[in-house]
């Protein structure tokens, strides 16, 4: 894969770096992604990110568990062997409940963390984009990809991060 | 410049930290050399583990006989023990998903370990069901819905143990993914501060190529959130369906429908004075007293409280319920408990669980660390009585005379319980040094409004006035 040129600003605080996106994408500057060393409330929607739809994966996985556990029950107790136990229905709703609601969350839990695994690239062995080390740390990264702004000069970006409160700028190939 | 911190609320991280130290503070016990405290701590659990596995080893060489068990007193000291495990994990799932749900910001510096000491308490629970059906290598997979050499006759889904079954391996697999999930991060932490190639594979290996990108955390945050909703019903129900392996069965003593609530109740109980047994042990041998302050301590204690007091009032309840129900099997069941054989059982369980914890009304004992260990080892002694005294009184006295007996442990019972304890804290030991022992992510994200470090206030007006270029 052919590396890009990007643009490296560091901010020491969460507020800068969410005034600075601000800024920044207000002049017209394209942001290719911030790092954070903790979850920013504010900067998702700075950067222009639509809320997550994990949610929505979370209930189809969660509906899919539950019709699952239902019909295995059903088909297992009333269809493919029926017996009595103990003088109760072969197969009654209040007894599958149980099984059913721990099906529900196992399924619904599993499903959505797998999706946002695929989604977000996490995989065991993953390597990691890094433009800086620090921003696992107490550094706040901004990131500017040179190709996605050639409309504006480099200058006038580097000008841009340092009054929005960049405390280093560097210059990346990644 | 005046002091931001609130005057009402104590702060949670104390030492005037910056997000630099707490990573620092953090990621130190990763990366130094285990101590000589730790290396004798591990060492213990691990020879406890050893004489434990002797007891294992006969038990499946001889068979279940090698236990106490008799034909009155099926059930005695391993599901005593199963439920005993199975409620002190409860509270790390309290704490990272109900506490989580309820925005209480103290559950950040705590979580880690105890979601952690629910998975190892999970893993401790499984040993005696595994371990009762006598040879688990032919029968372990039998409680799952499998299509069998019987040409498929299911398993019974009507009964609770099935119920369990789903239940404790739900539980067992959400709570991981969840610790999982909140651990990617603090392994990156850990990966790009590593020197050498080992540690580098390894935590870089196990941070899944995270960045700390926005739209990441994003998801992430949406992921944890749900996974606190999912969990925290979760969590309500697996020591509901614990309970019903009793409350559906019609033994006196067991058939009631108060054992839900009771059970749960007593599960955050134990579970809030088995994090605070070892939280106190972790913060003192990892220096980590700057985040796991009194402030924290004596929340968890109000918890116990709390939920001690629930446990009381159920303990009392199910007396007078007996009485009112004029069943005179229950009325039985009851009065054999206080005052029959098993009498000292019942009076270590009421002392322990019902009277002890009320000493936290006493600020002085709620914020003394001696006596918040003291009382969390006395909780958990109370809470494995409780188990004891439900399961062992009630099957002691059958419904015919001529098979009344006494219950006595051997020492194969005492050695698989001492099995479990050395399972249970040769994980946790292994944990706190090889794992980041506190969220470092989540407790950068309270720095700021929970610290008493003034210096970062101070910045955050500086910083505001820069707005435009």
């Amino acid at each position: 894969m052919e590396k890009s040129r990007y643009l490296v600003g560091i901010f020491d605080d969460e507020d800068i770096l969410i005034h600075a996106v601000k800024n920044m994408r207000g002049a017209g500057v394209r942001i290719h992604e911030c790092y954070t060393p903790y979850p920013v409330h504010g900067l998702g929607s700075a950067l222009g990110y639509r809320r997550s739809r994990l949610p929505i994966a979370a209930f189809i996985f969660g509906v899919t568990g539950l019709s699952l556990a239902l019909l295995m029950q059903f088909y297992m107790l009333g269809i493919d062997w029926p017996m009595i136990v103990g003088g109760k229905n072969y197969a009654s709703l209040p007894i599958f409940i149980p099984v059913g609601f721990e099906l529900t969350v196992l399924i619904s839990a599993l499903g959505m963390v797998g999706v946002f695994m695929v989604i977000s690239d996490l995989r065991p062995y993953g390597k990691a984009k890094v433009f800086d080390l620090r921003a696992t740390d107490d550094k706040m990264v901004m990131a500017i990809d040179l190709s996605r702004n050639k409309r504006i000069d480099i200058r006038r970006i580097e000008d841009m991060l340092t009054t929005s409160g960049a405390s280093e700028i560097h210059e990346r190939s990644l | 410049m005046e002091v931001t911190t609130s005057p009402v609320r104590e702060p949670l991280i104390t030492g005037k930290k910056t997000l630099h130290d707490i990573t620092y503070d953090v990621c130190r016990h990763v990366e130094n050399k285990p101590n000589v405290a730790w290396l004798l701590a591990l060492a213990t659990a691990m020879g406890v583990l050893a004489i434990g596995a002797y007891a294992v080893w006969r038990t499946l060489w001889d068979g279940i006989g090698m236990w106490g068990n008799n034909k009155t007193v099926g059930w005695a000291w391993d599901i005593t023990n199963f439920v005993w495990w199975i409620g002190i994990g409860h509270a790390g799932t309290l704490i990272s998903a109900i506490l989580l749900l309820f925005r209480q910001k103290w559950r950040n510096a705590v979580n880690r370990a105890a979601e952690a000491m629910t998975i190892f308490a999970v893993l401790a629970a499984a040993v005696f069901p595994i371990l009762h059906t006598g040879r688990p290598w032919l029968t372990a997979y039998w409680v799952f819905p499998l299509p069998n050499v019987f040409g498929s006759l299911w398993i019974d889904f009507n009964s609770p143990l099935v119920w369990d079954v789903f239940a404790v391996s739900t539980y067992f697999t959400v709570s991981l993914v969840f610790w999982y999930i909140g651990l990617i991060p603090d392994f990156a932490t850990i990966r790009d501060r590593a020197k050498g190639i080992i540690s580098r594979t390894i935590y870089g290996a196990l941070s899944f190529g995270w960045n700390g990108s926005a739209k990441t955390w994003e998801r992430y945050e949406a992921v944890s959130l749900i996974l606190a909703g999912l969990a925290t019903p979760l969590v309500l129900s697996v020591h509901t369906i614990v309970s019903m392996d009793f409350a559906t069965s019609v033994i006196p003593g067991w058939h009631t429908t108060i054992f839900p609530p009771y059970f749960v109740a007593g599960a955050i109980f134990s579970g809030f004075a088995m994090v605070l047994t070892l939280m106190i042990i972790t913060r003192r041998l990892f220096r980590l007293t700057d985040y796991i302050t009194m402030q924290h301590i004596e929340l968890m204690n109000i918890i116990i409280l709390v939920t001690g007091s629930i446990v009381g009032v159920a303990y009392l309840t199910e007396l007078f319920m007996a009485w009112y129900s004029g069943v005179e099997y229950e009325q039985y069941a009851f009065l054999n408990r206080a005052t029959g054989p098993y009498w000292w059982a019942y009076g270590i369980m009421m002392t322990c669980n019902v009277v002890s914890p009320q000493l936290f009304w006493i600020r002085k004992i709620r914020t003394s660390i001696v006596a918040t260990f003291a009382l969390s080892i006395v909780v958990n002694i109370g809470m494995w009585f409780e188990r004891f005294v439900i399961i062992v009184t009630s099957l002691h006295r059958d419904f015919l005379p001529s098979s009344w007996v006494m219950f006595y442990p051997t020492m194969f019972d005492v050695g698989t319980y001492l099995f479990t304890f050395g399972l249970f804290f040769t994980l946790f030991f292994l944990f706190v040094k090889f794992f980041p022992v506190i969220n470092m992510a989540e407790v950068k994200t309270i720095l700021k409004s929970s610290s008493d470090n003034t210096v970062v206030h101070h910045k955050i007006e500086e910083d505001t006035k820069v707005t435009t270029h």
